[in-house]
């Protein structure tokens, strides 16, 4: 290849950038929206039997927000994946859908209606992930602001232990009050810890990877080096104790762990981290009674005391009922039960979803989430940087990984922790930070292949 | 870094791949069992949703499901619910579902295999799914007859088509209003049925086929006398010995016929016929004795002892006892020791006999309607067993003709229409009220009714009463209301 040739693209980009992605963009986006708005009607038929524009015209207007973002990353972004914002938005108009469905069902109107507050929430984090895109033109500023993010990422974390300011939902604690808003500050924590541990990590790689001792074939870090990952577990497991949340503290975590194996390359901290992770759920199963009662709920869900109790399987066994209803093909949007299992519109959402649109539906939304992580995953593969690959890796797997523990314990394959769905569950912190997740990997994408790759010539 | 980049994919494809397998599992392979739990109480609002296929006798329904304004949007209403209370069962939200309501549950609510067709068309058209309609063999001018004339007794009365085992009248007493336990307020429902279960007169009980079975008492003579014809050892004419009372052999108990003494019309010896036209117990112990258990246990299997039926309700299995010593089988051989029967089973002795033989298999079902009035199911007559010779049944009711014209049967004569017909009063322990029946058909030469009456309780006389003024005349005029015409 001739330097000459290579040397010529960004100038010609410049002139004018090639709108192949975008075109694509377009299309999906489309197509999303009008899936979006046909789930919306088949739930007003489905539940109502007529059709109310009112909630049908909220939606375009997201629809339009969504345009909004992509025609200014015709200007902004041209070069950025062309999947990551249609799968986000047909995510989240199902959600919207869904959570609308059960709203008919409980007699939720005006303000009370959470697709209300999920439509409003939407816009704000579409907003978000608009600033996210026009604010942030070249993703490696971020590396500056390493120990700022992580700073932001704990404060938010433990921001619900605040007396006065935090307060206790269904026996967690892990949302904060500012007059009548509720808001989870551990949501945005996740993007902001991802974006501490890439930078974080970038720096530590070289000592943290650094030979140890060889032990059982493996070689292991040396004790002064067990700093970082003894104080992030520290971290997780102090969210499980005091604001008792397993989930978020599984979260993290993984996620640490996973960055840290993708920097390291050393097999030897996982298997630690795992360790880890053991202690954990070995101290907190015996000193937590309610993490014991998770345990108990995932082993024993069908049997009658435990179904009983207060604080018991009833809700999982709802849910599996609700997914059994379903079958195959579902009841249709509409015509299911899914009101019936507590909190279904959000940490149970996917169960909800899973009765109406059937096993069908649950593998649709589930590939879309496969697809939306294999982005990430690819645009890892395409950085020419650790900061940029370690942040893409981390922005997917998060999402992986919520999807897991959420999915996971909802069809017991593991025992039931409340975190919320990306992009599906009612919530406004977690649409805000799973929108900027989004728009964060639309960023690195563009960059990425917008980087001159001349460095090779040279 | 790509490497490990590579391995975190694939944890990431094990993650998914775990979830899919999951939900597969829960979604299509536990489906059922989820289903089945009887905490799932989607399956239960679910029978609420469809409009619930409406059960008809004569093509007019007896029960059906009407929309309402509430949460179940339909509710259940039987317009005569005291006469077919025992056949359509109720349906209720928190106690469950009986009769046909619930043995032809699947299809009432359009669950059934055979409706997959009409829910995905329902789906389709988002139209709401409906049930289909169950056709009931009933005819119900017999129903009315049997109800008004088994009056204020507790007791049953079964009409069968001999020929094809259809289930024409079946009517048990006391009974019950369905239309309280199908109120949709769980408070109220409870607490009709917590009544219902506490009243000594037991109205839940569907006497016909279920309940505490009664000894048949004297109308399992007929059977006896089937297997002694088809043992090829005795004629009607046969002589048996007629003394005025039996001691049972190693027993202080003695056997003694009705009216005390020998069997009214006969010196020394009986013939069968006499012995089953007077109904004498003596004669019956002798014969019974002499054919062995064995051979009665083979007889009374053949007509259905012993053995439930799906009329599609499960009927309680009528029980002729498969060890017994001698005295046992002789006190069994005139209906009494641990021979239970359902009207239903006597039913079809009688049917048997008025059928050549043939037992047919019992049914309610006529058709099965989806809702555009396709047919999901047809009757088809079916042949349980052949239980006797054509001869032996023709020798049989020329005997219960003899019994109606000349005998104890007589209070079911109707004039114009022979009947043939056997009575039974059956003990029920020392000073306990007896239980009284009739068996028959009519008309005797080309039977088209079969019917059994069960009066319990002695009619509320105690041991006074007698089962021909009481059962006999019972019968006598729910067969006019078709005979009669």
């Amino acid at each position: 290849m001739s330097t000459q040739l290579t040397a010529s693209i960004p100038r010609l980009k410049r002139i004018r950038p090639s709108q192949r992605m975008r075109n694509v963009e377009l299309a999906l986006l489309l197509a999303a929206s009008a899936i979006n708005l046909a789930a919306l009607m088949l739930v007003q038929l489905g539940a109502l039997g007529s059709i109310d524009l009112g909630p049908l015209s909220l939606c375009g207007l997201l629809a339009v927000l969504v345009l909004a973002i992509h025609i200014a990353m015709r200007f902004v972004a041209p070069q950025a994946d062309a999947l990551i914002l249609p799968i986000a938005t047909l995510l989240n108009g199902l959600g919207i859908a869904e959570i609308y469905r059960i709203d008919i069902a409980l007699g939720n109107t005006g303000w009370d209606s959470l697709a209300f507050k999920q439509i409003a929430w939407s816009a704000l984090a579409l907003g978000g992930a608009f600033a996210v895109i026009m604010l942030i033109r070249q993703h490696r500023v971020l590396q500056r602001y390493t120990y700022v993010a992580g700073l932001i990422g704990v404060v938010l974390l433990l921001l619900p232990m605040v007396p006065g300011l935090g307060i206790e939902l269904n026996g967690a604690r892990v949302w904060i009050q500012i007059g009548t808003l509720t808001f989870q500050p551990g949501e945005i924590a996740k993007v902001a810890l991802a974006i501490f541990f890439a930078g974080y990590l970038v720096q530590a790689r070289d000592t943290l990877s650094m030979v140890g001792r060889t032990f059982l074939g493996m070689r292991f870090p040396r004790g002064r080096d067990l700093g970082p990952i003894l104080v992030i577990w520290a971290l997780s497991m102090g969210v499980i104790v005091f604001e008792r949340d397993l989930g978020t503290g599984l979260l993290f975590f993984g996620l640490f762990l996973v960055m840290l194996y993708v920097a390291t390359g050393r097999l030897s901290w996982v298997m630690l981290g795992l360790g880890l992770v053991a202690i954990g759920a070995v101290l907190a199963n015996q000193f937590l009674p309610y993490v014991h009662d998770r345990f108990l709920n995932w082993t024993n869900a069908f049997s009658p005391a435990i179904y009983d109790e207060n604080g018991g399987s009833y809700q999982l066994v709802q849910g599996l009922f609700g997914l059994a209803h379903g079958g195959l093909i579902g009841t249709g949007l509409g015509q299911g039960m899914p009101y019936i299992t507590p909190v279904s519109q959000s940490d149970y959402i996917i169960a909800s979803l899973g009765e109406e649109l059937g096993l069908i539906g649950v593998f649709a939304i589930l590939c879309l989430y496969l697809l939306l992580v294999g982005r990430g995953l690819r645009i890892g593969f395409a950085g020419h940087d650790d900061f940029s690959k370690l942040l893409a890796v981390g922005l997917a797997f998060v999402i992986a990984l919520q999807v897991f523990i959420v999915v996971g314990g909802v069809t017991r394959v593991i025992p039931l922790t409340g975190l919320t769905t990306p992009f599906l569950a009612a919530g406004g912190s977690s649409l805000v930070a799973n929108w900027m997740i989004a728009a964060l990997l639309l960023r690195l994408s563009d960059s990425i292949r917008n980087e001159p790759r001349l460095v090779v010539g040279q | 870094m790509n490497r490990e980049l590579k391995r975190v994919s694939f944890l990431v494809i094990a993650f998914f791949i775990t979830l899919f397998v999951s939900a597969s599992v829960i979604q299509v392979g536990q489906d059922a069992n989820l289903s089945a739990d009887d905490r799932n109480t989607r399956t239960l609002y679910d029978s609420y949703r469809s409009q619930r296929g409406a059960i008809l006798v004569a093509g007019q329904p007896i029960a059906f499901s009407v929309p309402v304004d509430d949460n179940y949007r339909f509710q259940r209403t039987y317009p005569a619910p005291l006469i077919y209370s025992n056949v359509t069962g109720y349906f209720t939200l928190s106690q469950g579902l009986t009769g046909i309501e619930g043995a032809m549950n699947r299809e009432l609510s359009g669950t059934s295999g055979s409706q997959f067709l009409n829910r995905i068309n329902s789906i389709l058209t988002g139209k709401d799914p409906q049930g289909a309609s169950v056709n009931l063999t009933l005819d119900p001018l017999l129903q009315q007859a049997a109800w008004d004339a088994l009056g204020d007794y507790a007791g049953s009365v079964v009409v069968t088509e001999p020929s094809t085992g259809r289930i024409l009248a079946m009517v048990s007493k006391p009974s019950f209003d369905p239309n309280v336990l199908a109120s949709h307020n769980t408070d109220s429902v409870i607490s009709a049925y917590n009544a219902l279960l506490a009243d000594p007169s037991d109205p839940l009980i569907d006497r016909s086929i279920a309940g505490n079975l009664n000894p048949p008492g004297s109308v399992f003579k007929l059977v006896v006398a089937a297997a002694a014809l088809e043992s090829g050892q005795y004629t009607a004419d046969s002589q048996l010995d007629n003394p005025s009372s039996l001691q049972l052999p190693g027993s202080d108990s003695v056997v003694s016929n009705w009216n005390r003494g020998r069997c009214p019309g006969a010196g020394a010896t009986v013939t069968i016929k006499q012995a089953l036209r007077e109904s004498c117990n003596i004669p019956f112990a002798e014969l019974g004795l002499a054919l062995g258990r064995q051979a009665l246990l083979a007889q009374a299997k053949k007509f259905g002892f012993n053995s439930s039926f799906e009329i599609p309700m499960i009927t309680a299995a009528s029980t002729f006892p498969t060890v017994m010593d001698d005295p046992q089988t002789m006190l069994a051989s005139f209906g009494q020791f641990d021979v239970r029967a359902t009207p239903l089973q006597i039913a079809m002795v009688s049917a048997a006999i008025a059928n050549g033989g043939k037992v047919m298999s019992p049914t309610l079902i006529q058709s099965v309607l989806d809702p555009t009035l396709t047919s999901l199911f047809d009757f088809t007559a079916t042949q349980y067993s052949q239980a006797i010779s054509a001869e032996t049944a023709a020798s049989l009711t020329e005997m219960m003709v003899d019994g109606v014209n000349n005998g104890l049967a007589g209070n079911a004569r109707i004039s114009g229409v022979q009947v043939a017909g056997k009575t039974g009063t059956a003990e029920n322990g020392v000073g306990e009220p007896y239980t009284f029946w009739f068996t028959g058909f009519a008309p005797a030469e080309d039977p088209r009714y079969a019917i059994t009456v069960l009066v319990e309780n002695g009619g509320g006389l105690g041991q006074e009463g007698l089962s021909g003024p009481i059962a006999g005349s019972i019968a006598k005029q729910v067969l006019e209301a078709e005979l009669g015409k």
